[in-house]
């Protein structure tokens, strides 16, 4: 499954690994949120970078302790018709100020790239070899958005206000 | 009417190329079915029994001359030549090919038409009075505030996939004809003591399986915060909506679980976060979307004109003017309501001649403004009473003069097993057979307001259960059969209709119905005692003694 990070797809250099899987000596880790927050000391004395994967129904509010020292936050789209990790990135984003990578897994299509990164996400593990190429054209598909969110995006009513006030610069 | 500037088309025309990019992909094969139904649900493409049925969205029910020829084009062009005006103030066509969808599309944009969630598990259709405006004694035109609704859910980055539908309708007058009691949030404008505009918030009505009245959520949320009151809301039920249960999935049901206190206080904590962002409006960010919003250049008439004190010597003329015209806030004007259920005729449909010459008379009639209301039927807002006879003799050679405008013949019904994948029963061949027993329009004005509500499914398109009488179509053992309410209303007091009994045969229910009709005849106190009235009066014993004795 390709990943999408800063618009390009990269190679990942996080491994994922299960409840039980052996922790591996060095290099950067995805652990499953109940892992975490069980050894979470243990997993941040390690070399590499730690990542959480937290899923859509539980509160994110609990990671807010950690997310000074975690690398990653991978949040999950069971089907691309569940969203409730859209609000918990926006939380994560713009209530907690969260700024390591936000990466959405499970079923991430291109249709939903410029929601996604409107909510506050960075990095994408496409599900379609041709979507994540696709990304860049994709992200670029909306020029006007009604709503504010963390991404800064300036909204319609904030454009039209700009517009008033330049247009009555010079009359 | 809002007037669309160039941020407003820019996006809906970014919104048609995302969809004809999407409908390529279903159409290579690069999307599969179960991937593609969701976006084409956001789009507003159903796959119905026969067709693809595209369901386009006419927000707060507001439609513009030049608005109503695109759809009667696109009836005529990409479908069989007519259209149907359902309760959420939306069109749908039923015969649409997939590859033409994105053209229908293009042709609408062109005049600022869009499709974009009229369905799908999303932010739907703002709808609201289609007397906004125009009423009498209205606090304000709530169509401000529907187009500030309109803009900020419109491809909302955190709701677009939410548990299920979520539909928001707002009125501004005493007489709700919004029915905001029935919808996920309702809201009714009001102003507080320091006459500053702000809404109450009900929130968890909704029909379908379980039915539910809105609460009172919160008593005044200033006009000024309502974006994030909203945005609280819908942050609490996009985490915690049931999402294992489709019919357990509306927000009224969290609501149901939760209790409107526990729910309410979870919305108050979420809003305290948030009501102090740039969610906040400033006065001139209202202003500027009020600017957009153009009225009539009114005359100056006289309140009883000539022509019309002339045609009230007609009666066909004065059965139509004392049913369909109502009193506007301008002296001299009428608002008009357009019955699109003639005799024998599926309610709301109406052909792409009647849109263009419905348009025409707009122009010369009414400013070049249609209203579609939430009953299935169109208005005209700003008809001078001068004009009213002219007008009523045009209508009237369309077709579209029919004076049963809140009568038992004005029938409220969803498409049905005639259309719809979803039904178990037919629905307009019950409303049809119902307009030719009651086609006497003496009688039906003799019976008074009466609402008539037919479902084919527990869905509940054809909200059934506040309709003064409802009829919920239901499959048993093979068979249609249907069950009947009295008693339900979806105004200011709404209320759930009660069970009268066993379900009846499809044969069986216009006499069914004529029988509650008689009976509410013979047990009215005074002519003037309305339906409803009665069967507050009396509960539903005495309509079902009539009903059941000989069956």
């Amino acid at each position: 499954m390709p990943l999408v990070n800063g618009g390009k797809i990269v190679d990942d250099s996080f491994v994922k690994l299960a409840v039980d899987t052996p922790l591996p000596e060095g290099g950067d880790i995805l652990v499953p949120a109940e892992r975490f927050l069980g050894e979470a000391d243990v997993l941040l004395k390690r070399s590499g970078k730690v990542g959480v994967i937290w899923p859509n129904n539980r509160d994110i509010a609990e990671l807010v302790p950690y997310l000074g020292k975690i690398a990653a936050v991978a949040l999950v789209f069971p089907t691309f018709r569940d969203g409730r990790a859209y609000s918990q990135a926006r939380l994560l984003r713009e209530r907690y100020d969260y700024r390591g990578e936000l990466r959405a897994t499970g079923q991430v299509l291109r249709d939903q790239f410029v929601f996604m990164l409107r909510a506050g996400f960075d990095a994408f593990e496409v599900k379609k070899q041709a979507d994540a190429e696709a990304f860049m054209q994709t992200a670029k598909r909306y020029s006007v958005f009604y709503q504010p969110t963390g991404d800064g995006r300036i909204t319609a009513l904030h454009r039209r206000m700009q517009l008033r006030h330049s247009e009555g610069v010079g009359t | 009417m809002y007037a669309y500037d160039e941020i407003d088309r820019t996006l809906v025309n970014e919104r048609v190329s995302e969809f004809r990019d999407q409908v390529k992909r279903r159409l290579s094969g690069e999307l599969t079915e179960d991937e593609f139904k969701i976006l084409r649900l956001q789009n507003g493409v159903y796959l119905q029994l026969h067709a693809y049925m595209f369901r386009v969205a006419i927000p707060y029910g507001t439609l513009a001359t030049n608005q109503m020829r695109a759809l009667a084009h696109v009836a005529r062009k990409y479908d069989r030549g007519y259209g149907h005006f359902t309760t959420r103030q939306n069109i749908q066509f039923n015969w649409i090919k997939l590859a033409e969808l994105p053209d229908a599309l293009a042709d609408l944009a062109k005049v600022g038409i869009h499709a974009m969630q009229t369905s799908g598990n999303n932010m739907r259709n703002v709808t609201s009075d289609q007397w906004a405006g125009v009423a009498p004694g209205e606090i304000e035109d709530p169509r401000i505030w529907s187009e500030l609704i309109r803009q900020h859910t419109t491809l909302h980055p955190e709701f677009s996939f939410l548990p299920r539908k979520f539909k928001i309708a707002i009125t501004a007058s005493d007489h709700d004809r919004a029915a905001i009691r029935i919808h996920d949030i309702g809201l009714r404008l009001i102003k507080n003591e320091r006459g500053e505009t702000g809404f109450e918030v009900l929130v968890g009505g909704g029909l379908g399986r379980t039915p539910f009245i809105a609460k009172t959520i919160k008593h005044f949320v200033h006009g000024r915060d309502i974006l994030s009151y909203i945005e609280a809301i819908l942050r609490v039920y996009n985490q915690y909506g049931r999402r294992d249960n489709i019919y357990k999935a509306r927000i009224k049901i969290l609501v149901h679980e939760l209790g409107i206190e526990k729910f309410s206080r979870e919305v108050e904590d979420e809003w305290q976060q948030i009501r102090n962002s740039s969610l906040q409006l400033d006065d001139e960010m209202i202003e500027d979307i009020r600017s957009r919003f153009t009225y009539p250049a009114y005359e100056k008439l006289p309140h009883m004109p000539d022509e019309l004190r002339q045609a009230a010597a007609d009666p066909d003329f004065e059965a139509w003017r004392k049913n369909s015209v109502a009193p506007h806030k301008v002296q001299g004007y009428s608002i008009v309501t357009i019955s699109l259920k003639p005799t024998g005729g599926p309610p709301g449909d109406a052909t792409a001649e009647q849109m263009d010459a419905l348009a025409d008379l707009a122009d010369k009639y009414s400013f070049g403004e249609i209203r579609v209301g939430h009953e299935q039927n169109l208005a005209l807002p700003h008809v001078a009473k001068r004009d009213l006879p002219a007008l009523w003799k045009a209508l009237d050679k369309l077709g579209l003069a029919t004076p049963n405008v809140n009568l038992i013949t004005d029938i409220i019904a969803c498409p049905g097993l005639d259309y719809c994948s979803l039904a178990n029963a037919r629905s307009i061949p019950i409303a049809q057979e119902l307009t030719r027993r009651f086609a006497n329009h003496e009688l039906a004005n003799l019976i008074g307001r009466l609402h008539i509500n037919i479902s084919g499914c527990i869905n509940a398109c054809g909200h059934h259960h506040v309709g003064h009488i409802g009829i919920l179509g239901v499959e048993k053992n093979g068979e249609e059969v249907y069950q009947i309410t009295i008693g339900g209303r979806a105004d200011e007091n709404a209320a759930l209709g009660t069970l009268i009994g066993p379900g009846v045969k499809f044969d069986e229910v216009a006499d069914v119905v004529e029988d509650i009709v008689e009976a509410y005849l013979a047990l009215r106190e005074r002519p003037e005692e309305l339906f409803m009235d009665t069967v507050k009066r009396l509960g539903v014993e005495p309509f079902k003694e009539r009903v059941y004795a000989t069956r």
